[in-house]
């Protein structure tokens, strides 16, 4: 079996799709025939036609309210912002329709659509390319906004995304768009929404992350196991509507929890996790909730980006702290 | 001098403001006396619905309400030339084009009353158009993926939306009729000039001439009409929608009315315009030129007019007693139509509600 890296494991879940299902189209800036700009729609041109991977005009806003109007009419639309920075022109039409389509209309009218943008930073890219702003949607009722992780969770969840009767906004990590290979059987098979994954099982320390962080979580678990420091890894993937029980059941068990995410610390949506570990798990905690995270700036242009990126050793300084704390 | 491209956009009107014919080729559906008849009775209608709907609000039984007043001959001709399968994607005051297709008085009221079921549209087709669009503009791009939607299906109907003049100077507008001329999609878009975005005439919005001209920008075929002329309208939408149907592109059509009323119930017109151009505005206004002309082919007169009057208003008692008789939603409506089906973590929020809820009515029983 074939072993394929991220972006690969796109492209096989959106090939698949298509094939299986006629109302699934993709939509975007050079989707078409150059197959997107990290190549997540190769092939797909060829395989199913102008129509159903349609290259748009030059304008953000188009895509995302077209799709809307796709969604509705029954098709499934799966729109492509090219990168995650250019993805503001497209929020009105996301927050005030395909968020609230079926809200305002009772029911009637749905979105059934998958917006996609290559998401964060780490690949030495202009200004504007780099951005990680998933908070800014997970504050907005009626969307789903998932990241994967791994070639095989970035199969399974778009397939489960596209699948889904409502909007999802899909981020991926680019930085780990080449980072590795794995084997992604091509069988259609869907992993759940709404869920999170425990990637490794821990006693002292939970380390939860989502995109491309978990990388330098499961690092930090590794080299704080070095020290004889037991840590569970938690992968959010679906950040909402959230898992928090999956979250809550970790933390009671090792009393520690360390939240990594590459979006700015204020208002990141490490601060709602660590808000309901405050509200529901306060007597489980045996030392304060940790946050590594992007700090409070825009994120640098790339010669200063990989100290603006949680390090593995701040993800280990940080879970020190919390057994130190106790 | 070498020109690279030439335009022009034409001007079409068939009943002056006085209902006499400036121009004798009447199209076929103007020919059919029964038929105009029927526009008439429903831009009326449309008349009487919204006087009961501002009298609602002046006595507090409805929110925030927009007025259609003046626009009847405009959003009737929209609505009348659509085949039921098409698509309707409208702002928010287009009431003459919905009713036409199925959309109730009763759901203006609740939409406007402060109940989500007002978007909910019982009756086909309205059932498969879109709700009210209040960001403006942005419906322009539902009814662009709509025509996307069924060209790539083969499927021959046509996505009309309308539009203000504020709202053609929208991003999301110019995108809409930018794919539908760069991919020749079923799509006719409808400005609506009634000359003011609630306080900013329409000289503000652009430099252009012509709103109809800015479809030139987007390879479509533009037109503009007089939209107090209903045979006017009528007409520019029938060829539309049949180029439309048949694979031979979209247009830009802009009907010039104007706005007799407030912007919304909470606008006072008065504080930036003169009382002499709304004076103008009703000397040109849309039912009186219709009726006229319907009277001088002897298909209308006074008696039919107190006559449909007293329906339109008996119509219009029994849907204001169906809205007024609308219970409440339960508290917990606010969560059910967020997602499919309510997820685990928003469920929560939903029992706490419906605690609150409980404990009150507990309260009351005591």
């Amino acid at each position: 079996m074939a072993q394929i890296t991220l972006i690969e494991a796109v492209t096989q879940a959106l090939a698949y799709e298509m094939a299986h299902d006629d109302s699934v189209m993709v939509l975007g800036e050079d989707v078409g025939l150059n197959g997107g700009v990290f190549r997540a729609t190769q092939g797909l041109q060829e395989k199913f036609g102008e129509l159903r991977v349609l290259d748009t005009p030059l304008d953000e806003t188009t895509i995302a309210g077209v799709t809307v109007g796709l969604a509705v009419q029954g098709m499934k639309p799966v729109a492509e912002a090219q990168f995650e920075g250019f993805i503001y022109p497209m929020m009105e039409q996301i927050a005030c329709h395909a968020a609230r389509m079926r809200n305002r209309t009772r029911g009637r009218l749905t979105v059934p659509a998958v917006f996609r943008a290559p998401w964060g930073g780490g690949i030495r890219a202009p200004e504007h390319h780099s951005e990680a702003n998933e908070h800014l949607f997970t504050n907005i009722p009626g969307l789903r906004v998932v990241m994967p992780s791994s070639p095989a969770r970035a199969y399974g969840l778009l397939l489960a995304a596209i699948r889904d009767p409502d909007p999802v906004m899909f981020f991926e990590p680019k930085r780990i768009y080449r980072q590795y290979k794995e084997e992604v059987p091509d069988d259609g098979e869907a992993l759940p929404l709404d869920v999170c994954f425990v990637l490794r099982d821990g006693t002292d320390v939970t380390l939860v992350s989502w995109g491309a962080q978990v990388k330098e979580a499961l690092e930090a678990a590794d080299a704080l196991a070095d020290q004889g420091i037991s840590a569970e890894v938690i992968d959010v993937a679906t950040l909402t509507p959230l898992d928090f029980d999956t979250i809550a059941e970790s933390v009671q068990k090792t009393g520690r929890c360390v939240i990594v995410h590459e979006a700015p610390k204020t208002a990141g949506f490490g601060a709602e996790i660590a808000a309901r570990l405050a509200e529901e798990c306060i007597y489980d905690l045996l030392a304060p909730v940790e946050r590594v995270t992007g700090f409070d700036t825009h994120i640098p242009l790339f010669r200063l980006e990989m100290k603006y990126l949680p390090s593995v050793q701040r993800v280990v300084d940080a879970a020190k702290r919390t057994l130190a704390a106790s | 001098m070498t020109i690279a491209a030439k335009f022009e956009i034409e001007y079409l009107q068939y009943l002056d403001a006085e209902g006499k014919e400036v121009r004798k080729d009447l199209p076929a559906f103007a020919k059919d006396l029964d038929h105009m008849v029927e526009l008439y009775k429903l831009m009326l209608s449309t008349r009487v619905f919204d006087a009961k709907s501002i009298a609602l609000q002046r006595t507090g039984k409805l929110g925030t309400y927009a007025s259609c007043l003046g626009h009847e001959a405009a959003h009737v001709g929209i609505g009348s030339a659509m085949k039921p399968e098409d698509v309707l994607a409208v702002s928010y005051r287009e009431y003459g084009a919905q009713l036409y297709r199925g959309v109730q008085p009763r759901e203006v009221y609740m939409y406007w009353g402060g109940d989500e079921r007002g978007n909910d549209y019982q009756q086909e087709p309205a059932r498969h158009d879109f709700a009210w669009s209040v960001p403006i503009g942005t419906q322009c791009l539902h009814a662009a993926g709509s025509a996307l939607a069924f060209k790539t299906r083969g499927e021959k109907r046509v996505a009309v939306c309308t539009i203000g003049d504020g709202g053609s100077s929208k991003g999301d507008f110019y995108g809409a009729i930018n794919i539908a001329g760069a991919q020749n999609l079923p799509l006719v878009a409808v400005i609506v000039n009634n000359q003011w975005a609630i306080s900013v005439p329409r000289k503000i919005q652009t430099g252009a001439p012509t709103l109809a001209q800015k479809g030139l920008a987007a390879g479509l075929f533009c037109i503009q009409v007089d939209g107090n002329d209903i045979i006017a309208v009528r007409k520019a939408m029938e060829d539309a929608l049949e180029r439309a149907r048949n694979g031979e592109g979209g247009s830009v059509i802009e009907a010039v009315t104007y706005r007799l009323g407030d912007h919304t119930t909470a606008d006072d017109a008065r504080r930036y315009r003169g009382e002499q151009e709304v004076k103008d505005g009703w000397a040109k206004e849309p039912m009186k030129r219709l009726r006229n002309w319907l009277v001088a082919k002897k298909v209308w007169d006074d008696a039919k007019e107190e006559a449909w009057k007293a329906e339109c208003d008996e119509w219009m008692d029994n849907e204001v007693n169906a809205y007024l008789e609308t219970k409440t939603q339960p508290v917990t409506a606010m969560f059910d139509h967020i997602f499919a089906e309510v997820p685990a973590d928003l469920a929560k929020q939903r029992d706490y509600v419906l605690s609150l809820e409980n404990q009150l009515e507990s309260k009351k029983g005591h």
